[in-house]
């Protein structure tokens, strides 16, 4: 097997990734980019409303320490306020970096960035009402976020390794982490990417679900290897419902809409939300949204024959404003829904959205893992950035408009860290063959394999499995049955059938190494899911309905092997303001 | 930039500006020239026209502006179709020919010409 | 049943490419090309290989030839697409495939970093953004939305005759993205590096491009646009 060795490598060329490898290139270090498809391609280029960052534009008294509180709030007090107070204040540099880079913004009539209300937005500490602070291009940010990323690292001359697709972490004698396994997708060719700091930026998970935002390509594959590899994973229950998927299609509408003035209807035509959250209404929590929407269903005030969705109200904010200010959106509700929002109500439905969980990091990316003790320990060589990581700053619940604010902070953040231990020097020991082979293990028995099962037909049945057992609401002894199916699916998974052994751009290859991925990430969700005996959050369950801050402020760790689940405290002491102490969440 | 010794100015706005200022003049004298002749103009007449410095000076600006606008049309047209990416190593060959053979014909045109009006 | 016809080669085991049909229950929904190639892979044919990511017409993955125009297949519903219920699928035109409906993008991509697709500015950064009014803004709308799908350029008869020199309708496009962006400063290198009889000159405005934009973008608007600036350079 041929070794190629870099400095850096960046696995993932989504906005966490290539914001990484820009901070990597512009130092100088050798550095290269692994991504499955072309960079523009990752998922990033789906996010919509915008990017929220207290640059006090809308709003000149706006102040981070807000936005960290309603992130604090948001996360329901399990987001390490240490990570959040970083994000939060290093946020309007992050973002002028990318004005200054020439992310098309839309502006305001002062010439500064547009600011638009989002979902769980407060002035001064939730007492001054709602803020506008998710700075916006349109309603395509993310489309602008990535493709100014992908722009600015041609001009760096980044390393780009598009369409190979990492399998696994190689880990040497010490178990520190040495490289990946990569096959270019093209030739087939399989490779040994050596690196002294290996950045996982692999996105979400979605596709672990039959109904979701998530493209295609979001399976997982972070989380999948780190944990093949020992590495744990954090707040695996946390999966993000987005209120306003378009029902059937499940493509994403952003919250945007309800930030520019819509709101949601049932059946009856009512803006129900003024029932569940009254003051926030329908710019609550992304969790709180989702699980009324689904209550008005549940009991009987769903839209359509079924009455199995609800409907999101545009049209009296006028087609000009629709048309400057979420001209996505109006092509995207005509295309799925084959609905003029300028003339009807969008039908949507809760649709999953994002991992909240994912690889446990400090806030300068690099991975840790927890001992005996209960005490956090980094592991050398491995960073993560972006959705795979949980940093964590968004803890039971994202806020809208922070993934991007995540991405952007900590993939800098990650590249700052290794440019300066680069800098001092690492030394590793190299990966002996054994250590390279063992690596590929899972690659060579899915070549030499002839029997097993269908890759679309498994993929099928586990997204059904998570789609009906650990969805919005959770019940226990649901949720045990769901572990009962996964159990069954485990076996079928890790034997799957690749029916197309060629070499040439093999898509079915790639298929089933990424089922194998969405497995791991499914298990954990289901495992961890069970184990949380509590609501808070995103986790939402039917028989326990509060939120038990005695047992359960803490994050929850997964380990692969015994299928282990401990907790992790919460870091509760940010560096210059006084902690927010959990208080009851409401909107 | 891309850069190809053979084309006209070697700019691609002025080739395109003379494209076009040249389809102008063209269309001006074959205008001129066909109002003549459907008005029933006599070899006399004929003549005479063709005498004046004026009319001289235009027949010279239009074979100017034929040679100028068949080069530049006829290149681009080559060099779409007769390229070694069209035509393999091949285009490389038969297109110089054909430039060449393009090159002598407008060349012995306004030599011609000039021997017409001036001869 | 739909009848589909789907371009097959594969350079390890075919000579040359060749047509291989389908029969796809739909169920008699409208359902985009997407789906339908989806079902094929999963349910007829594993080794069916095309890109695909978003499914929702924003990352410019699975820009494909359908019944002979080019478009997204993830936002081309059959009832767009379908002509007596047939539907023939090829890869988009012009570039070498790889394999199937994959093409090999390096000549659409090498064009699109020639123009330089990034901002230039080199004043000292202020410590907050740089302003630009609504009405400077607003130059940029129809031309930051590009997606990079390609199916403008190899709609292009000049991009499939000169796909090295010249640059090609996606590619011009985000050329005058930049051009048209108050913030950047290299408006005349810009021009400068595009004053050549390919670059730019190559188009002939027959709007193909415009014709097929899955996004509604109009290249060969930019590029008048472009031409306009070289001219008032020139003068």
């Amino acid at each position: 097997m041929r070794t190629i060795s870099f400095d850096g490598v960046i696995v993932g060329g989504g906005g966490a990734g290539m914001r990484a490898a820009l901070q990597l290139a512009q130092s100088g270090y050798k550095t290269a980019v692994i991504s499955k498809v072309f960079p523009t391609r990752s998922h990033t280029v789906s996010a919509q409303g915008g990017i929220t960052c207290a640059i006090a534009s809308a709003d000149p008294q706006d102040d981070w320490r807000w936005h960290m509180y309603d992130t604090v709030k948001g996360s329901d007090y399990i987001g390490d306020q240490d990570a959040i107070e970083y994000m939060c204040s290093v946020g309007p540099e992050a973002i002028f970096e990318l004005e200054h880079m020439g992310l098309p913004f839309s502006r305001t009539e002062e010439g500064r960035i547009y600011q638009r209300p989002f979902g769980g937005q407060s002035k001064n500490f939730g007492e001054g009402g709602q803020a506008a602070r998710t700075c916006a291009a349109a309603d395509r940010t993310g489309h602008a976020l990535l493709h100014t990323l992908y722009q600015n690292n041609v001009k760096n001359e980044t390393v780009f390794f598009n369409e190979w697709f990492a399998t696994d972490l190689v880990k040497n004698q010490d178990g520190a982490v040495v490289g990946v396994i990569a096959i270019c997708i093209e030739t087939g060719e399989t490779v040994y990417v050596k690196s002294k700091a290996t950045v996982f930026a692999t996105g979400g998970a979605g596709r672990i679900y039959a109904s979701t935002t998530n493209a295609h390509i979001n399976t997982g594959d972070g989380v999948g290897m780190a944990l093949r590899a020992g590495v744990p994973v954090q707040d695996m229950e946390m999966w993000q419902f987005h209120p306003t998927g378009i029902y059937g299609a499940g493509t994403l509408v952003t919250e945007g809409c309800r930030g520019e003035g819509g709101y949601l209807i049932n059946a009856d035509g009512e803006r129900f939300m003024e029932r569940y959250a009254p003051n926030a209404k329908d710019l609550a929590g992304r969790d709180v949204v989702a699980r009324s929407m689904i209550l008005e269903i549940l009991e009987g005030r769903g839209c359509g024959p079924d009455g199995d969705h609800v409907k999101l109200k545009l049209d009296h904010l006028g087609e000009e404003v629709l048309e400057s200010r979420l001209p996505g959106i109006c092509e995207l509700s005509r295309t799925f829904a084959h609905v003029d929002p300028v003339k009807e109500p969008i039908p949507v439905v809760p649709t999953c959205h994002y991992m909240m969980g994912g690889i446990p990091t400090n806030i300068h990316g690099q991975a840790l893992t927890v001992d005996a003790a209960g005490n956090d320990q980094v592991i050398p060589g491995l960073y993560a950035c972006g959705e795979v990581a949980c940093v964590s700053v968004h803890g039971a619940n994202r806020l809208g408009g922070n993934s991007l604010l995540d991405l952007v902070v900590f993939g800098r953040a990650s590249g700052l860290f290794i440019e300066d231990a680069l800098r001092q020097g690492i030394e590793m020991r190299d990966a002996s063959a054994t250590d390279i082979e063992s690596a590929n293990e899972r690659l060579v028995a899915l070549n030499e394999r002839n029997d097993g099962e269908n890759v679309s037909a498994l993929r099928k049945e586990l997204q059904g499995v998570m789609q009906n057992y650990f969805g919005v609401f959770r019940k226990g002894e649901f949720m045990q049955e769901g572990i009962k199916k996964l159990d069954d699916l485990k076996e079928r998974i890790d034997n799957v059938k690749l029916e197309d052994k060629s070499n040439a751009f093999n898509t079915a290859r790639v298929e089933c190494l990424e089922l194998q991925n969405l497995f791991e990430t499914a298990e954990a969700t289901a495992i961890v899911a069970e184990a949380r005996k509590e609501s808070r959050g995103a986790h939402a369950r039917e028989d326990f309905t509060e939120r038990n801050d005695d047992e359960w402020l803490c994050h929850s760790i997964y380990h692969r092997e015994g299928r282990a689940v401990s907790k992790r405290s919460v870091n509760f002491t940010p560096k210059t303001v006084d902690t927010f102490q959990p208080k009851v969440r409401t909107y | 930039m891309v850069t190809q010794v053979t084309s006209f100015s070697r700019n691609g706005l002025s080739d395109w500006l003379i494209q076009r200022v040249s389809s102008l003049i063209l269309l001006a004298y074959f205008l001129f020239i066909g109002v003549q002749i459907a008005t029933g103009i006599d070899y006399t007449s004929w003549r005479a026209l063709h005498d004046t410095t004026a009319m001289k000076v235009f027949t010279l600006l239009a074979i100017g502006a034929y040679v100028s606008h068949a080069w530049i049309g006829l290149w681009t047209v080559f060099t779409d179709y007769l390229t070694e990416y069209m035509l393999g190593s091949i285009g490389n060959v038969v297109r110089p020919v054909l430039q060449i053979a393009v090159v002598l014909a407008l060349v012995v045109y306004a030599i011609w010409v000039i021997q017409v009006i001036w001869g | 049943m739909l009848q589909v016809s789907v371009y097959r080669f594969n350079p390890e085991t075919d000579a040359a490419p060749q047509m291989q049909e389908y029969q796809v229950e739909t169920g008699g929904k409208d359902l985009m090309v997407l789906d339908v190639l989806e079902m094929i892979k999963a349910e007829h044919d594993a080794s069916v290989t095309y890109r695909r990511s978003c499914r929702e017409g924003v990352c410019g993955s699975d820009g494909l030839n359908i019944n002979g125009k080019n478009g997204l297949a993830c936002i081309t519903p059959l009832s767009d697409a379908v002509k007596n219920n047939k539907l023939v699928i090829r890869p988009l035109p012009g570039l070498p495939v790889v394999r199937d409906l994959v093409v090999d993008m390096s000549l659409f991509y090498a064009q699109y970093e020639k123009i330089e697709p990034y901002l230039q500015n080199n004043s000292p950064a202020p410590a907050i953004e740089r302003l630009q009014t609504p009405e400077d803004r607003a130059k940029l709308d129809g031309l930051y939305e590009c997606i990079l799908c390609a199916c403008c350029s190899t709609s292009c008869p000049s991009f499939w005759w000169n796909p090295d020199r010249f640059v090609g309708p996606a590619g011009l496009l985000q050329a005058y993205r930049f051009l048209a962006d108050s913030r950047d400063q290299a408006t005349d290198e810009r021009l400068a590096k595009l004053d050549d009889p390919f670059s730019v000159f190559r188009c002939h405005g027959i709007q193909n491009c415009v014709n097929v934009c899955p996004k509604g973008l109009n290249p060969t608007r930019a590029i008048g646009h472009i031409r306009t600036m070289l001219l008032n350079r020139a003068a």
